[in-house]
């Protein structure tokens, strides 16, 4: 049985960015593209604009790390064209001695930010340029770690009642700094003791 | 009967403090009246609140009520699936998928099954295929069901939503019937289905298709030229083709905006291709459009299930369950007396199927929006990593956009609109 | 109740058999007995539970034949509180704000198996059962429990109100956290986390 043929845009892509596009491999009926990590979004966005790759839909960006530790964090974008009808699905290996950062695609689709604050809040992966990169799932000062990375146990790394602890301290309303929101404007303009209450998160003392 | 048109006319056109636009809704002076009282209120919704249609905390900020910003917190509900299903074999998998999407668990059940099996090159029987097709469109039809119900008591009517979870009694029956659980259901396994449908259940089936179409058409009487509906509603939480496309939005978000995609007709599976379908698509984008789709595709549901039946009559008898004992476990009967069945059953319950290396990505058309589930596998039983791509969670991260410039009360009907679920956002 | 002759541990006791006017009753039996016919749900709905409720409340199993209709989203203004689903981490100081905020007298039922004991997810994000951070009345076990099952836990409740004497002041203490920040003592939660039965047989690794 001959192997299934890569999607053209493996070729397109080697002709337009060289030794940028590594390796590539078809599984499942899938095309995958590994892509070195300083050409990324450059590519990234090739394939966004280019007419004859037009992949305008973003479908999924997520990382995955192997069991294997010599093996390098992958980050990994599912691209689509509607148009074409197309998939491809990107790489971008992360060396794991060194910081994992790489660039963020919320320019190109406005779709990736929340899933790249995802990755970020799973797999402590850096995207640069992000307007927003704080924590989705897990709350803001969460000490744990990355849940998702293969060194965090499945049942983390504190004890329970330590786990119970912490998240019983972290007070959910004041996840979101009010010096971020427009209220800065006024920020200056309310009263001291609110003020402080709003940088602590508090809500007023009962009495 | 009222419409608001589509397009804010601009009363004065302003910048807020980043540059953007303002989008004046009529009637609401614009920024000359910052003059007067420029304080904005932060107002906080959840995640403990009966509108946020699970624990999803909306931070606003408000102009009045307008609303400037509107920022989601998610989060609330996670619960580490993603993580313990690299500690499960694949079949062991499938009840937590029944969790993510607790709305439509039999659609969930099959993505996961067609995912495992796409990673093993498996191809089920068709009575398989027929029957996977009815669990999704009667997935389809309670995950619906309960959107418009829960959408109707936010925009304030009680009455069609016991109706409609009437109606979800029947397919809960029919789930129970047929799986033991009414939710849970947990219903695929690689390589087939954990049991065929009992004696009796098709004639039943046949009964709720029947008689659903008629309490939906006393439901489209209630709403679709109320005009309250239709005040709230249309012009309300308008999203374009092109944002809806970039921001990676699927399902009846992204229909509603005028884009034909349905994974359905785009990549077909389990042979929708031979079902005679439409599948509805709007025109503005707006929470009105989205209401007509999903009702649309309520009833498009219930014409496939009516085909399913039929094909099914024709499949009496024909397995369920491929022929591989390396994936499906031998009845008990050989297990216990025949050797070779005893291996199959021992390695299977103690070691797990083992895929081939490699990874796959199979996305269905969820009554959410396009669910994917990514399995990358090497070669052991307990995948390496199990991606859920979450429908809701993308379509929810478009709610800012289509909330500035609303009224409060609009954030609600938009909220409601966009049809999530926690469980599949924070999964 | 009333016009029938009484046992002898009936609460209710006829004074007088010629008029039907009068009726005489212990008042703990009268508060209790008001209490358990309205019991104003706060319907901490979280998860796939939390659709079960809906069913209960919806028309076949319908609460309001128990006086439950009148769900009470503010907690100021709820009787029982109802965790219906499982309850992340990030979710646990809501749930003690919500509890704190609910006036007494007031209960707690907990629904489903991740409500009692963190359910299949013995992982990271999850508390393993809400008595880790406030009091619980009843249990429900299943996933989800049918209707039925949270009903019989609502007649449960019931039936345990019924049995509470109004000159009990330790019934209406309010439980709050301690100094360490935890409702119950970090051993005990430590204790009652552990894993057991089949998670620790699935986790292990092939």
């Amino acid at each position: 049985m001959t192997a299934p043929a890569p999607s053209p845009s493996v070729a397109a892509l080697r002709a337009r960015f060289g030794d940028s596009v590594v390796r590539h491999r078809v599984s499942c009926g899938d095309t995958i593209v590994w892509v070195a990590r300083d050409r990324a979004h450059d590519i990234l966005a090739w394939l966004r604009d280019d007419p004859g790759q037009a992949f305008d839909y973003l479908t999924d960006v997520t990382a995955v790390e192997y069991r294997d530790a010599e093996l390098p964090l992958e980050v990994v974008y599912q691209l689509r064209s509607l148009a074409r009808h197309a998939d491809l699905r990107v790489k971008v290996e992360l060396d794991k001695a060194a910081p994992l950062e790489v660039d963020s695609v919320c320019d190109l689709w406005t779709g990736a930010n929340w899933v790249e604050r995802e990755v970020f809040d799973m797999f402590g992966v850096t995207f640069r340029g992000h307007p927003d990169l704080r924590r989705i799932l897990m709350w803001d000062t969460y000490a744990e770690g990355f849940p998702l990375r293969k060194d965090f146990p499945l049942r983390g790394h504190f004890s329970r009642s330590e786990q119970t602890r912490q998240a019983l301290a972290a007070n959910p309303e004041s996840h979101y700094s009010p010096e971020e929101l427009s209220l800065a404007e006024t920020y200056h303009e309310i009263p001291d003791d609110m003020r402080e209450r709003l940088s602590r998160g508090e809500h007023g003392e009962v009495a | 009967m009222s419409t608001r048109t589509v397009e804010f006319e601009l009363a004065t056109p302003g910048l807020d403090a980043a540059g953007r636009d303002i989008r004046v809704p009529l009637g609401v002076a614009g920024p000359d009246a910052d003059e007067l009282a420029p304080e904005h209120m932060l107002i906080n919704i959840g995640p403990q609140h009966p509108a946020t249609h699970g624990v999803l905390r909306l931070v606003i900020e408000l102009d009045g009520e307008t609303v400037k910003r509107c920022i989601p917190h998610v989060g609330y509900l996670h619960s580490g699936f993603e993580k313990l299903g690299e500690y499960r074999h694949y079949n062991q998998i499938v009840p937590l998928t029944d969790r993510t999407d607790y709305l439509s668990p039999m659609a969930n059940n099959v993505c996961l099954a067609l995912a495992a099996e796409k990673l093993m090159g498996i191809t089920v029987t068709e009575r398989c295929q027929v029957l996977r097709v009815i669990a999704c469109e009667m997935s389809r039809i309670i995950s619906h069901i309960v959107w418009l119900g829960t959408t109707g008591i936010d925009i304030g009517a009680f009455t069609p939503v016991l109706w409609l979870f009437h109606q979800r009694e029947k397919i809960y029956d029919l789930q129970e019937a047929w799986t033991g659980a009414r939710l849970t259901t947990s219903l695929t396994r690689v390589g087939g289905m954990m049991a065929d449908i009992p004696d009796g259940w098709e004639e039943r089936l046949r009964n709720f298709c029947r008689a659903f179409p008629k309490v939906l058409n006393e439901v489209d009487t209630m709403f679709t030229r109320n005009a309250i509906w239709c005040g709230r509603n249309q012009g309300v939480g308008v999203i374009s083709r092109a944002a809806a496309v970039n921001g990676s939005l699927s399902g009846p978000m992204l229909r509603s905006t005028g884009v034909d995609y349905d994974v359905r007709k785009d990549r077909p599976y389990l042979g929708y291709e031979t079902y005679d379908f439409d599948v509805p698509v709007g025109e503005f984008g707006d929470n009105y459009d989205r209401y007509l789709v999903r009702l649309e595709e309520m009833f498009q549901s219930t014409r496939i299930l009516e085909q399913a039946l039929d094909r099914l009559a024709g499949l009496r008898g024909a397995p369920v369950n491929v022929d591989d004992p390396r994936v499906i476990l031998p009845p008990k009967s050989r297990a216990m007396s025949d050797m070779e069945s005893m291996i199959h059953h021992f390695k299977q319950v103690m070691e797990g199927i083992r895929p081939p290396v490699g990874e796959a990505y199979m996305g269905i058309e969820n009554p959410k929006g396009e669910l994917g589930y990514y399995f990358v596998s090497d070669g052991s039983a307990k995948p390496v990593r199990w991606r859920i791509r979450p429908p809701s969670f993308l379509n929810l991260s478009a709610l800012p956009q289509m909330c500035e410039g609303a009224l409060l009360s609009d954030v609600i009907a938009i909220n409601a609109s966009v049809d999530i679920v926690m469980g599949e956002i924070d999964r | 109740m009333g016009l029938t002759v009484p046992e002898a541990d009936a609460p209710f006791t006829e004074v007088s058999g010629v008029s039907p006017n009068w009726m005489t009753a212990r008042l703990s039996d009268l508060v209790n007995w008001s209490r358990t016919r309205s019991l104003w749900p706060m319907p901490f709905g979280t998860a796939c539970c939390a659709i079960e409720f809906m069913a209960t409340a919806a028309s076949r199993y319908d609460l309001s034949r128990f006086g439950m209709e009148r769900q009470a989203f503010s907690p100021r203004q709820a009787d029982v509180l109802i965790c219906a689903g499982r309850l992340p981490f990030k979710l646990a100081p809501v749930i003690r704000r919500i509890w704190d905020q609910m006036p007494q007298p007031k209960w707690s039922i907990s629904m489903g198996a991740c409500a009692s004991s963190g359910g299949i997810f013995d992982n990271y994000a999850m508390v393993q059962g809400i008595d880790t951070i406030i009091p619980v009345d009843v249990y429900v076990p299943g996933c989800p429990p049918r209707p039925e099952g949270l009903l019989y836990a609502i007649l449960l409740l019931q039936k345990k109100i019924m049995g509470e004497s109004l000159t009990d002041q330790q019934l209406r203490v309010e439980q709050t956290l301690g100094a360490d920040g935890l409702f119950r003592s970090p051993a005990l939660i430590d204790e009652v986390s552990e894993p057991f039965g089949n998670s620790v047989h699935q986790t292990r690794s092939a």
